[in-house]
């Protein structure tokens, strides 16, 4: 299964890093990045293969968020289903 | 990859514009629990319920987590009561008693179908269970009834308009002390669908399956912030713009809907594709409209707005989902849309012109709280009305009033949740006694005559 991780918020040293390591940690292997500032926004969106994932998908996304709480930014892991249906016919 | 915008798109809807799955309701046949001894019958609708439903909430709930779209209901919608009654006999209130606790069981927060289809005449069980539905209602929490008096093929069962104006009555009397919340979990219909995942009018109708899984989508709020994008565009664009919103509202429910069958292994029904406001600032229909450009909810030309937006939706949700069913467009309830309670708190609403709305929406007059000293008969005259509306356009309509007991126009009364508050509107004190006095029934229009 794959899951899109995105975080958004303003842009502080290392973000990346940050949320690498939680996917090296879950083994969470990462396929894309890409990076921009949308609207004076840091914007990241990761594409990672969680089916080697070492803890239920729900557990990961909670650590996720609790991350994101915790630099100040929002940083969701959802089932990347959910876009594909919303923009894919 | 999907895009970044496309991404950041979906996550703005969830997150800012309250995009979310109203409900997963699972529509279980009690058919086959029927029984000659209540008692018996009782505890097979339980073992029945608590069995199909045991992993419901449970699933509702991780998909919810894993995809990150919030689930608000996860229901069940069965057999309409009376035909349980129609082999048991005995107090119908028992079922509902029954059914409360299979409701707490399972943890579902709403059980339909404590129902009656009567819109050609009483069968065997009829009766019974719309005279009990007062008490039913006063003594559950979590159950939902509703009683079809007509539809577009059968013309209206005018002695159960009668009956139904006493027991809304009733019903609000026997819950004075609660708000008065019995009859909002009342809906009184014509042409009654027999998938609609949606409360409180969700019954699972006999040509269903065993069990099945209906999803009800939302998100009113992603329609007003698509359109607000738009300030300036003709009403072509507007049309565009909610017809594209819909498509992808729908493409989640649609996700939902057939995961959700997969994990519980029960068939995928429908989904419905509404527009259901609630109460939170941002998550209403009366806001769309005045989006397009109305001052208010309910100043002329609403129902035209109404009507391009109920059609935008169908329009662009049908394609997104192999199935589509239920009520499927824009519901109005009047205490649970923000918009709404401003409107009717000002005047710019009045009962009348929700009237006009409801033959272009996709239900009817829903949670209007009228006057306390409302008598049956007038409340069976807007009963009548309304099914006349429906009877005659094919669509499914249905009333949901309230009658506010000890109140009146000016005040308010809350119910508080997602059936949120309202004020008491104003109800035309003319009467229509003799007419409703009558009896009978309304032939079935010529349009029913297409074979």
């Amino acid at each position: 299964m794959h899951a899109i991780i995105t975080v958004v918020g303003r842009d502080t040293v290392g973000i990346l890093a940050k949320v690498s390591a939680l996917c090296a940690k879950h083994n969470v292997n990462i396929l894309e990045v890409t990076q921009s500032i949308l609207q004076d926004m840091f914007c990241m969106i990761m594409l990672a293969d969680v089916s080697a994932c070492n803890v239920p998908f729900t557990a990961l996304a909670d650590e996720a968020e609790a991350l994101g709480k915790e630099l100040g930014l929002s940083i969701n892991a959802m089932h990347e289903d959910i876009f594909n249906s919303m923009h894919r016919i | 990859m999907i895009n970044t915008h496309d991404i950041l798109e979906t996550i703005n809807m969830i997150r800012e514009e309250n995009l979310d799955i109203r409900t997963i309701t699972m529509g279980i046949s009690l058919l086959s629990c029927a029984d000659s001894d209540i008692h018996a019958s009782c505890g097979k609708l339980y073992e029945k319920i608590c069995r199909r439903a045991e992993h419901l909430v449970e699933t509702g709930e991780n998909i919810e987590r894993e995809y990150g779209i919030p689930i608000i209901h996860k229901r069940i919608a069965v057999t309409p009561i009376s035909m349980l009654v129609a082999a048991s006999g005995g107090d119908p209130v028992l079922y509902a008693k029954t059914l409360e606790k299979a409701a707490q069981t399972v943890g579902v927060n709403f059980i339909g179908g404590y129902s009656a289809l009567v819109h050609k005449g009483f069968a065997a069980g009829d009766e019974a269970l719309i005279e009990s539905i007062p008490e039913a209602l006063a003594e559950t929490e979590h159950i939902c009834s509703s009683v079809n008096i007509g539809s577009t093929k059968a013309g209206i069962n005018m002695d159960a308009v009668a009956t139904m104006g006493k027991i809304v009555r009733r019903a609000a009397e026997c819950t004075a002390d609660k708000g008065c919340i019995g009859p909002a979990k009342l809906v009184v219909f014509c042409n009654a669908p027999e998938d609609n995942p949606f409360m409180a009018g969700a019954f699972h109708g006999a040509g269903e399956p065993d069990c099945v899984i209906n999803v009800g989508v939302s998100g009113p709020g992603v329609v007003r912030a698509a359109l607000q994008k738009i300030p300036n565009g003709n009403i072509t664009d507007v049309a565009d713009t909610v017809k594209k919103t819909a498509f992808k509202i729908t493409r989640v429910g649609q996700l939902v809907a057939k995961e959700a069958a997969k994990r519980l292994d029960v068939p995928f029904g429908i989904v419905d594709l509404s527009l259901a406001p609630t109460p939170a600032v941002g998550d209403s229909v009366a806001y769309i409209l005045e989006e397009m450009g109305l001052e208010q909810c309910g100043a002329h030309g609403t129902t035209a707005c109404l009507a391009l937006l109920n059609d935008a939706v169908k329009k662009g949700g049908v394609m997104a989902s192999s199935h589509v069913g239920g009520l499927s467009g824009a519901f109005i309830p009047v205490s649970e849309d923000a918009g709404m309670i401003a409107a009717a708190q000002n005047g710019t609403l009045t009962l009348e012109k929700l009237e006009a709305m409801t033959a272009v929406c996709s239900v009817g007059l829903d949670m209007i709280i009228i006057p306390g000293d409302t008598s049956a008969e007038i409340i069976s005259g807007i009963i009548a009305d309304e099914a006349a509306i429906g009877m005659v356009n094919s669509k499914t309509t249905a009333v949901r009033v309230i009658p506010a007991i000890g109140k009146n126009v000016g005040d308010t009364l809350h119910f508080g949740g997602l059936l949120g508050y309202g004020p008491v509107m104003h109800v035309n004190p003319a009467s229509p006694a003799k007419f409703i006095g009558r009896g009978g029934r309304i032939p079935a229009p010529i349009q029913s005559l297409k074979n």
